[in-house]
């Protein structure tokens, strides 16, 4: 049973050695649990989990290894959520119930409801059964009633079994929420530290070495502190397709901005591909163009260029002479061609799209422009995955087209 | 003989009179305790991270010795530093006998918290403030609880282990290496019942109604999803002194909030609230008006 914690939470992506594993059974022999599960739980996840974005798997696996509680509240999240939207569908609910419905958001209900869920494993105890019977049938869903709701509230005498099966921990998972403040530790790696500019730092060791060399006479040698020397492009698509992720952008448009340690930051927009011309607004009027050439003029190989985008338009928008969408501006270059020329022309170059990784495949201006960039998702662990490409010590993956 | 220690000795801390401490978080200092590794804390700035090390001390009777992390902070900086620029200056201008290198060496907290015979609690604070690379540096004296001075070529070995605390506010990643070692916990921000004796230890005797009424306004705050930076304890703390200073009545308070600005640090947020107040938005005033996760 114990193997089976162990590699269950590998599977799920902890990161989990032999090192942790050895604490943990330290801890035991040393009965530091207590012949307690609630304070087993919490002795395993102390030992063995070691940031908050784990915990809400080492719940799952727990809850599974430890009763054998079957599949996860994502899928039925997204079963309920998509009957609840439609409250017709249900021909068993009392009018009162149904005035009910009507009187709540989509949002809230759904909260309501999966708070709800959370809580009936607490009185009925098949903890994978509830999501069958319950969650499934139509009339399961009379717990959303406010009536319905309430339950022994938590104290001491909860189990382990209940703790991890409320999933309090599900918000801290990276690969789900993108902040401003997440994005800023996923962009603080975006550094490449360089002495330059004022002699401002004493320097001791020339300063030993002066002095001696003085006969003793104290002789001061200054230095210029370590800043960081990355300057970044940033090529962002905005409008269309894009729309759905204004969120995400603009969250790391903040974080960028916010990061003082970036020496130099430039930033403009395009709409779907890259032509002649780029803009310094997102209006994407005339007076803000700027020529994509005098980009690769003004800015030398070492800037860092990345690029946020979908990636996906028709073929004819990459490929085509004129083929850009907008009637406003007509470029004779085509767009692939252009991309091309920026990732000949910087050494580092990375693209986040924020499209689920799954789908990348299904376009096929995607999967081209794939081969010339490295593609990283807009997620923290996609960000920190494309700063890595930008002054990680590994030169940029994937196969490039010249 | 048997290893297995007794619930009596496992069990050494328990939260103290001031700090109201979770039965997770009371296990998590606990199994540190036992196993004498360091104990790496995190959670929402503003939950009582820092303030831990200060009442396990307490509890325990030990002394304690801080050590505030900034992002100029080194790592051989809290085991000693050699005061080159003294020496310089002393063996030029003359004062201070220059010839024994160990008057310039000073301890920094580890040093000192090695040097001494009492177990001592040693809080590093904030330790994602330093360097992505800090931590490594402190790997194997934080393993071994010994150094030595390169200097001088004097080994320092801890004579009592000291009880480690760590902060984080995860600012930056700390490294696998590092993580391995420690014993981990996430303080979670208080539910409603565990806020009450928290706000109980610091404003004794406080009104139900109006503790009530403070709460709910506290927490319907922070379930707003647009909040840039949601309140915190301490802030919460803060602002039912704020409250109480004023003298205001229980029925003001239930129909909007007073003192903003000692919830809110951010201007978005604050102007935020005021739209939502020109907007003739309700504040809730009973525990049923938020979601059913406080409805227990």
């Amino acid at each position: 049973m114990f193997i089976d914690l162990f590699y269950g939470l590998r599977d799920e992506g902890i990161p989990l050695g032999m090192q942790e594993w050895l604490t943990f059974m330290e801890a035991l022999k040393k009965g530091l649990h207590g012949c307690n599960l609630l304070r087993f739980y919490y002795l395993a996840r102390a030992c063995l989990v070691k940031s908050e974005t784990f915990y809400d798997a080492f719940d799952r696996v727990f809850a599974r290894v430890f009763r054998g509680v079957e599949g996860s509240l994502d899928d039925i999240g997204d079963s309920v959520l998509d009957w609840l939207k439609d409250p017709k569908n249900f021909p068993e609910l009392t009018p009162e119930q149904l005035a009910e419905l009507e009187r709540l958001s989509g949002d809230e209900l759904m909260r309501r409801f999966l708070d709800t869920l959370a809580e009936q494993t607490e009185r009925h105890d098949g903890g994978g059964r509830w999501v069958g019977t319950g969650g499934r049938s139509p009339f399961g869903h009379g717990g959303v009633h406010p009536t319905g709701i309430r339950v022994g509230g938590p104290g001491k005498s909860r189990s382990a079994m209940k703790v991890a099966e409320e999933r309090k921990f599900s918000d801290y998972r990276t690969d789900l929420t993108l902040d401003v403040r997440q994005t800023r530790t996923a962009l603080r790696r975006l550094r490449h530290l360089t002495r330059n500019g004022t002699a401002s730092e004493l320097d001791i060791d020339e300063t030993v070495d002066e002095t001696c060399r003085n006969a003793g006479e104290i002789e001061l040698v200054f230095r210029p502190p370590r800043r960081n020397n990355v300057r970044l492009l940033l090529l962002m698509d905005v409008g269309g397709t894009m729309d759905p992720y204004f969120k995400p952008v603009s969250t790391l448009l903040t974080a960028l901005h916010e990061e003082k340690g970036v020496q130099s930051f430039e930033s403009y927009y395009f709409h779907n591909c890259i032509y002649d011309e780029v803009f310094s607004r997102a209006s994407m009027r005339r007076d803000a163009a700027v020529p994509t050439g005098d980009l690769l003029r003004r800015l030398d190989s070492r800037w860092k260029l990345l690029v946020v985008g979908d990636a996906s338009m028709h073929p004819a928008e990459l490929h085509e002479p004129y083929g850009c969408i907008d009637p406003r501006m007509t470029s004779e270059t085509p767009g692939i061609t252009w991309l091309q020329k920026l990732v000949g022309h910087f050494e580092r170059s990375a693209w986040m799209n924020p499209d689920d990784p799954r789908v990348w495949d299904h376009s096929q201006t995607a999967r081209v422009i794939r081969r010339l960039f490295p593609m990283h998702h807009l997620s923290v662990e996609g960000i920190a995955d494309a700063v890595s490409t930008l002054v990680g010590a590994r030169a940029a993956a994937g196969p490039r087209l010249h | 003989m048997s290893t297995r220690v007794t619930n009596e000795d496992f069990r050494r801390f328990a939260g103290t009179a001031s700090y109201i401490a979770s039965e997770a978080l009371i296990d998590a200092v606990n199994c540190a305790l036992a196993l004498e590794r360091p104990l790496l804390i995190k959670g929402e700035p503003g939950t009582g991270k820092t303030l831990l090390a200060r009442h396990v001390a307490q509890a325990l009777g030990m002394p304690m010795e801080s050590w505030h992390i900034k992002s100029t902070t080194k790592g051989a900086e809290g085991l000693y530093v050699y005061d080159t620029v003294q020496r310089l200056n002393d063996s030029r201008f003359g004062g201070g006998d220059v010839a024994n290198i160990r008057n310039y060496i000073r301890m920094g907290p580890l040093g000192r918290v090695f040097a001494t015979d009492r177990r001592h609690v040693l809080l590093i604070d904030e330790i994602d403030k330093a360097d992505v690379e800090f931590p490594n540096d402190l790997l194997r004296e934080l393993d071994e609880m010994r150094f030595t001075v390169v200097e001088t070529g004097d080994e320092i070995a801890a004579r009592e282990r000291p009880v480690v605390i760590i902060t984080s506010n995860n600012e930056k990643e700390l490294p696998d290496a590092f993580l391995r070692r420690c014993i981990f916990h996430f303080i979670e921000f208080p539910d409603a019942g565990l806020m009450k004796r928290i706000v109980d230890v610091h404003h004794p005797n406080l009104d139900a109604t109006l503790l009530d009424q403070v709460l709910i306004k506290f927490y319907w705050l922070r379930e707003q999803g647009e909040l840039r930076k949601k309140p915190s304890t301490s802030e919460l703390i803060d602002w039912i002194a704020a409250l109480l200073r004023s003298g205001i009545t229980t029925d003001k308070i239930e129909s909007h909030i007073p003192f903003l600005g000692a919830l809110l640090k951010n201007e978005q947020d604050t102007e935020a609230l005021q739209q939502y107040d020109e907007r003739q938005g309700k504040y809730p005033s009973r525990w049923s008006d938020l979601g059913p996760r406080y409805n227990q």
